[in-house]
C-alpha cells in the first residue's frame, strides 16, 4: 500500500534539502546565514510532523512495506532531529569564521539527517543500505570539507576507503541473506529464519552484517577510522559524527539483528560480546594514552559503543531499550562535549592537545561546568544520566546470567573514570596558560548550560527518556 | 512531614544557592543553611519510638517505575545517629571555612552544602540504588574540594581517592542489580529477607566487602586515606573523617551482614584478622609518622579497625554464648562498633581542625616544627590535649565507650582477640601522646611558635561544640545506645538466620 503519508518528514525535509542548496547559489556571500536559518527551521518543522503524524501505538508500513513507522523509529527520529538541531547550533560560527562553505556544508548535514531517518524507517534491507549511503555519502563529503587541509583531506580518505569496504561487507551479506531467505523484507526473513534457523547462508550472510555494523557503530576491532576521523575532519563535523549517528546505528542494528534476524540471537550475540568486550577494553585502554582531546574522545566513543552493543546482545526488550537510551543520552552528552570544544575554538585556534583545557574554570566557569557533568555522564557517576545509561544496560546483561560480561564493563568504567578524571583536572585545578576568557555568542552559551543541564535533569528524572524507550519494545 | 526530604535538599538547594549569591555573601546564608538541617535533624532524634526496629519517617515514591527504582527514604536506630551526626559536622565545617578560605568560599562551601545532602542521603535511602545513587555522588564534591583546595599533591591524591572508591563501589552495582535479579526489587529489607545460595553469598560478600573495606578504609585497602587526608583542606580531612568512613562501616551493618549472613559467618575470621592488623599494625605506623595529619589519618584506620571487628566479632560471640539472651553479647560489638563511629566522628573531625588552626598560622604540618605551642596558645593547648586524651580513649570521653564495648565483645568470642584489640589503649595512648608531647609541651621551639596568638572566638566556638559531644557521650552514652538497641538487636536476629 502506497502510503505515502507516513513519509511527510522524510519529504518534507528532502524538498527543504533542495531549496537550500539551489537557494544558496542566489544568495550574496554576506547573507549566507540564511542557510543556517533555512536549516534549524526545517529541521524544527521536520521533528513537528514526525510528532505529528505518529501512530500512538503498533506500527504502520507504507511503500509495499518497505517503509515502517513504529515506536521506535519515533523516538529514534525525535532524538536524531532535536540531537542535529544543537548540532547546527554549535557548529554555526565555526562555520562561519573558517570560511567553510556554509551552503554546502548544511546541505550535507541535513542529506545525511535524511539518511538516518530512513534508516531508522526502513523495513527492508534495501531502505536500510539506502539510507545508510545516503548518510555515509554526506559523511564523507562533509570530512572532507576542509579541503585545503592535508587532514582533513587524509581523514576523509581512510574514512571513504574503509567505509566503501564496510558498506561491501554490508552489501554482500544482505545478499547472502536474500539469497538464504528469498526476501528483502525483514519481517519475512524472520519468518523463513524461523522455520530453518540453522541456515548456513544466513548465517554465513549475518556475519558479514555484523561487520557492517560494527563499522558504522565504530566498535572495535572495526574501529580503526574513529579516532583519525574525529581529529582529522573540521570540528564541527566530528560534532556531527559522534552525536546523531549514534542513534542511526543503533536503529540499524535493532532493524537488521532483531527484527530480521531476530531467531539467529544465539548466533550473533557470541559476535556482539567480542565486539563489545573489545570495545570497552581497547577503547578505554588507548584512551589513556591520547594527549589530543578529540583523539581522548574518540576512543571514549569506542567505549561508549560497547555499552551500547552489550544491550542489544542481551536480546531482551529491557536490553533493547538500554541501549536505546544510552545512545540518545550518550549522543546528547558527546555533542555538549564537542560543542565547548567548538566554543573554544573560535578565535582561530584549534583545541586538540588536552592541555588546551588548562584552565578553564579560570577562562569561562560556567563551560567548565558544563564540561565537567557531561565528563561525569560519560563516567557514569550519579546523579547524572549517564549513570542510568549504564545501570540499565548492566541490568539487562545481568538479567541473561552475563554477570562477567558485566564485571568487565564495570571495571572498564574506572579505567575509563582515569582520563576523564585527568580531562577535570586539566581544567580545575591547573592554571590557564593564557587567562583570556572564552567567550560565545548567547543562543550557544544558552545550549550549551542547557546541554549540561539536561545530563542532571534526566539523570534525577530519567523516567521522561527510559520511558519512551522501554515503550519502543513493549510489544 | 517529609524530613528527611527536606534535610536532604534542603542542603542540595542550599548549596546551590550558596553558589548564586557569590563569595561575598555567601557565608551567613551557608551558615544558615547548615543551622537549619541540624534543626530539621533534631526530630529524627525526639520523634522517633525506639521500641521497634522497623524504619521510621518513612517515604515512598515510585521514582523509575520502569526499573522498579523507589525515591524509598527512612531511619533506624542505626541510620538516625549517623544523620545527627552528618548535619551536626556540617555546621562545625561552615564555621571552620569561616575566614580560612579565601579562594572562591562559594564554591567551597557550596561542595560541603551539597556533599552534606548526599552523605544524609546515603544513611537515609531504603532503596539500593538510590542508597548506591547518593554513595557515589558525594565522590564528586570531595573530588573537587581536594583538587581545588587542597595542598601541594592534591591532583595525585584526589585521583586516587576517586579511583579507590569508585572500582569499589562499581563491584558493589554488579551485586545490587544480581541481588534485583533475585529479589525482583531494589528494596534493601527485600535483599535481606531473599535466599541465596552459598556460592553466590560468597561473591556478594566481596563485592560489599570491596565497596565498603574502600571506604572504610581496612588494611590493605586504606592508602588511599592518608594521602587524600594529607591533601584536604583541613575541613576535606574533617569530613572525610568524620562521616564519609562512616559511609563504609554502615554499608558492613545495611547491607553485609543482614544480606549475606552466611558468607559473613563463614569469612568472619578474614574480617576479624583484617581488623586487627588494622588495629595494632596500623597503630604502629601511626607512631612512625612525622606529619601531624598523617598521624591522626593511621589512627583513623586504626579505630576504624575497631569498628569492623565490633561488626564481625557478632559471630563469635554468638557461638560462645551459653548463658542469657543470646543476642545481648553480640549485640555489644555492633553497638559498640556504633559508639565508635559516632564518637570518632566528634574526636577526628576536631583532631583535624585543631591541626588545621595550628597549620592556618604556621602553614607546616610536620611535627617537628612545633614544640611548646601550650606557652604561646593555653586555651588551644588545653582543647588539642582534651582531644588527644579522647583519640587514646580516656574513660570519660566518648572515645572509651565505644572501645570498651567492642573489647568487652571480643572477650566473649576470644581471649586473644581481646588481647590484641586492647593494645589499642596503649598504642593509641602512645602516638597520640606522643605527638602531643612534641607539639604542644617543652620550650618554644622557634620564633614563629613564639609569634602564636591564641585561638578565635570562632575557633573556640567550634572546639568547644566538639569537646561538649565528646565529653556528654562519654559520660553518658545511654542517649545514644538506647535508640540503636531495638535496630541492633533485630540485626543480630537477622544474622544468625541462615539464607541458605
Amino acid at each position: 500500500m502506497n502510503n505515502i503519508g507516513l513519509a511527510t518528514p522524510e519529504i518534507f525535509l528532502l524538498c527543504a534539502i533542495c531549496i537550500i542548496l539551489v537557494g544558496d547559489l542566489f544568495v550574496a556571500e554576506e547573507r549566507r546565514p540564511l542557510a543556517y536559518m533555512l536549516s534549524q527551521v526545517s529541521l524544527l518543522i521536520t521533528l513537528l510532523l514526525t510528532w505529528y503524524i505518529s501512530p500512538a501505538t503498533g506500527s504502520v508500513t507504507a511503500f509495499s512495506g518497505s517503509f515502517v513507522m513504529d515506536q521506535m523509529s519515533n523516538v529514534c527520529k525525535s532524538w536524531i532531529l532535536i540531537v542535529s538541531i544543537g548540532v547546527f547550533l554549535y557548529s554555526r560560527d565555526y562555520v562561519n569564521s573558517r570560511k567553510i562553505t556554509s551552503g554546502e556544508y548544511y546541505t550535507l548535514a541535513l542529506s545525511g539527517v535524511l539518511g538516518m531517518m530512513i534508516m531508522v524507517s526502513s523495513s527492508t534491507m534495501l531502505t536500510l543500505y539506502l539510507g545508510l549511503e545516503l548518510l555515509s555519502l554526506s559523511l564523507y563529503a562533509l570530512v572532507a570539507l576542509n579541503r585545503h587541509d592535508a587532514r582533513s583531506s587524509e581523514a576523509a580518505m581512510k574514512y571513504f576507503v574503509l567505509g566503501a569496504l564496510a558498506s561491501g561487507a554490508l552489501l554482500y551479506g544482505i545478499s547472502m541473506i536474500y539469497g538464504a531467505t528469498g526476501s528483502l523484507h525483514f519481517d519475512q526473513i524472520a519468518v523463513k529464519l524461523a522455520e530453518d534457523s540453522n541456515s548456513t547462508a544466513a548465517i554465513f550472510g549475518l556475519a558479514f552484517v555484523v561487520v557492517g555494523i560494527a563499522f558504522k557503530f565504530g566498535a572495535a576491532p572495526f574501529h580503526m577510522w574513529v579516532p583519525d576521523v574525529y581529529d582529522g575532519a573540521p570540528t564541527s563535523v566530528a560534532l556531527y559524527i559522534s552525536a546523531a549517528p549514534k542513534i542511526a546505528a543503533f536503529a540499524l542494528a535493532m532493524r537488521f539483528l532483531v527484527d530480521g534476524l531476530g531467531t539467529a540471537h544465539g548466533s550473533w550475540q557470541g559476535m556482539l560480546i567480542i565486539l563489545a568486550v573489545m570495545s570497552l577494553v581497547l577503547g578505554n585502554i588507548i584512551a589513556l594514552a591520547q594527549v589530543s582531546f578529540k583523539r581522548l574522545l574518540a576512543y571514549s566513543t569506542i567505549s561508549h559503543v560497547g555499552f551500547i552493543l552489550m544491550g542489544i546482545l542481551a536480546g531482551t526488550n529491557e536490553g533493547y531499550a538500554a541501549a536505546m537510551f544510552y545512545a540518545i543520552t550518550y549522543a546528547i552528552t558527546s555533542m555538549g562535549a564537542f560543542g565547548i570544544i567548538l566554543a573554544m575554538d573560535r578565535m582561530d585556534v584549534d583545541i586538540n592537545l588536552l592541555t588546551d583545557l588548562r584552565g578553564l574554570f579560570r577562562r569561562n566557569p560556567v563551560y567548565a561546568a558544563v564540561m565537567m557533568v557531561l565528563l561525569v555522564s560519560m563516567t557514569g557517576v550519579p546523579p547524572t544520566v549517564g549513570f542510568y545509561a549504564k545501570l540499565a544496560v548492566l541490568k539487562a546483561v545481568v538479567d541473561v546470567d552475563l554477570i562477567w560480561l558485566a564485571v568487565i564493563a564495570v571495571v572498564m568504567s574506572v579505567v575509563g573514570a582515569f582520563y576523564y578524571l585527568r580531562v577535570i583536572k586539566y581544567m580545575f585545578f591547573d592554571d590557564p596558560a593564557e587567562p583570556t576568557p572564552v567567550v560565545a555568542p548567547f543562543d550557544v552559551q544558552l545550549g550549551l548550560t542547557l546541554n549540561g543541564a539536561a545530563m542532571i535533569f534526566f539523570g534525577f528524572f530519567p523516567g521522561l527518556i527510559m520511558v519512551a524507550c522501554m515503550a519502543a519494545f513493549a510489544g | 512531614m517529609p524530613i528527611l526530604s527536606i534535610i536532604i535538599w534542603l542542603t542540595i538547594i542550599g548549596g546551590l544557592a550558596v553558589l548564586f549569591v557569590g563569595d561575598q555573601r555567601c557565608r551567613p546564608i551557608a551558615l544558615a543553611v547548615s543551622v537549619v538541617a541540624f534543626l530539621f535533624s533534631l526530630p529524627l532524634y525526639f520523634g522517633f519510638d525506639k521500641n521497634t526496629a522497623e524504619m521510621q519517617f518513612v517515604e515512598n515514591v515510585a521514582w523509575l517505575p520502569s526499573f522498579d527504582i523507589n525515591y524509598a527514604l527512612g531511619v533506624d536506630g542505626i541510620a538516625m545517629p549517623l544523620i545527627l551526626l552528618t548535619t551536626f559536622i556540617n555546621i562545625i565545617v561552615v564555621i571552620s571555612a569561616w575566614e580560612v578560605i579565601k579562594d572562591k568560599p562559594a564554591m567551597y562551601l557550596a561542595s560541603f552544602l551539597i556533599m552534606t545532602g548526599f552523605m544524609v542521603g546515603v544513611f537515609a535511602a531504603t532503596d539500593a540504588i538510590l542508597f548506591y545513587i547518593f554513595f557515589e555522588a558525594t565522590l564528586i564534591p570531595m573530588f573537587l574540594i581536594i583538587g581545588i583546595w587542597g595542598g601541594p599533591r592534591r591532583v595525585y591524591a584526589t585521583i586516587k581517592f576517586f579511583l579507590y572508591t569508585f572500582l569499589g563501589s562499581v563491584f558493589m552495582l554488579v551485586a545490587l542489580i544480581y541481588l534485583y535479579t533475585q529479589a525482583d526489587s531494589f528494596s534493601i529489607a527485600a535483599f535481606h529477607q531473599v535466599p541465596l545460595a552459598s556460592g553466590a553469598q560468597t561473591l556478594i560478600f566481596f563485592a560489599f566487602f570491596v565497596a565498603f573495606a574502600v571506604k572504610i578504609p581496612m588494611w590493605p585497602v586504606h592508602t588511599w586515606l592518608p594521602d587524600a587526608h594529607v591533601e584536604a583542606p583541613t575541613a576535606g580531612s574533617a569530613v572525610l573523617a568524620a562521616i564519609m568512613l562512616k559511609m563504609g562501616g554502615y554499608g558492613f551493618l545495611r547491607f553485609s551482614l543482614p544480606v549475606v549472613p552466611d558468607a559473613s559467618q563463614q569469612l568472619a575470621w578474614l574480617m576479624i584478622l583484617l581488623s586487627l592488623i588494622a588495629v595494632v599494625y596500623i597503630g604502629f605506623v601511626a607512631l612512625a609518622q612525622i606529619d601531624m595529619k598523617k598521624l591522626i589519618a593511621y589512627s583513623s584506620i586504626s579505630h576504624m579497625g575497631f569498628v569492623t571487628l565490633g561488626m564481625f566479632i557478632v559471630f563469635g560471640a554468638l557461638d560462645n554464648t551459653v548463658e542469657g539472651d543470646v543476642t545481648d553479647h553480640a549485640a555489644l560489638g555492633i553497638e559498640g562498633a556504633m559508639v565508635q563511629m559516632i564518637s570518632h566522628g566528634f574526636i577526628s573531625a576536631a583532631m583535624f581542625l585543631c591541626v588545621g588552626v595550628i597549620y592556618d598560622r604556621m602553614h607546616s604540618r610536620l611535627i617537628s616544627d612545633y614544640g611548646g605551642v601550650a606557652n604561646t596558645m593555653p586555651v588551644f593547648a588545653a582543647f588539642m590535649v582534651f582531644f588527644a586524651m579522647a583519640n587514646a580513649g580516656l574513660p570519660g570521653t566518648s572515645g572509651f565507650v565505644g572501645e570498651f564495648m567492642v573489647i568487652l565483645a571480643s572477650f566473649k568470642a576470644n581471649f586473644w582477640f581481646a588481647f590484641l584489640a586492647a593494645t589499642t589503649l596503649i598504642l593509641g595512648a602512645a602516638y597520640t601522646l606522643w605527638m602531643i608531647k612534641r607539639v604542644v609541651f617543652g620550650e618554644i621551639a622557634n620564633e614563629k611558635v613564639a609569634a602564636l596568638t591564641d585561638v578565635t572566638r570562632r575557633e573556640k566556638f567550634m572546639l568547644g561544640l566538639l569537646a561538649a559531644m565528646v565529653l556528654f557521650f562519654g559520660l553518658w552514652p545511654q542517649p545514644l545506645v538506647d535508640v540503636m538497641h531495638a535496630s541492633v538487636a533485630n540485626l543480630v536476629q537477622h544474622v544468625t538466620i541462615s539464607k541458605l
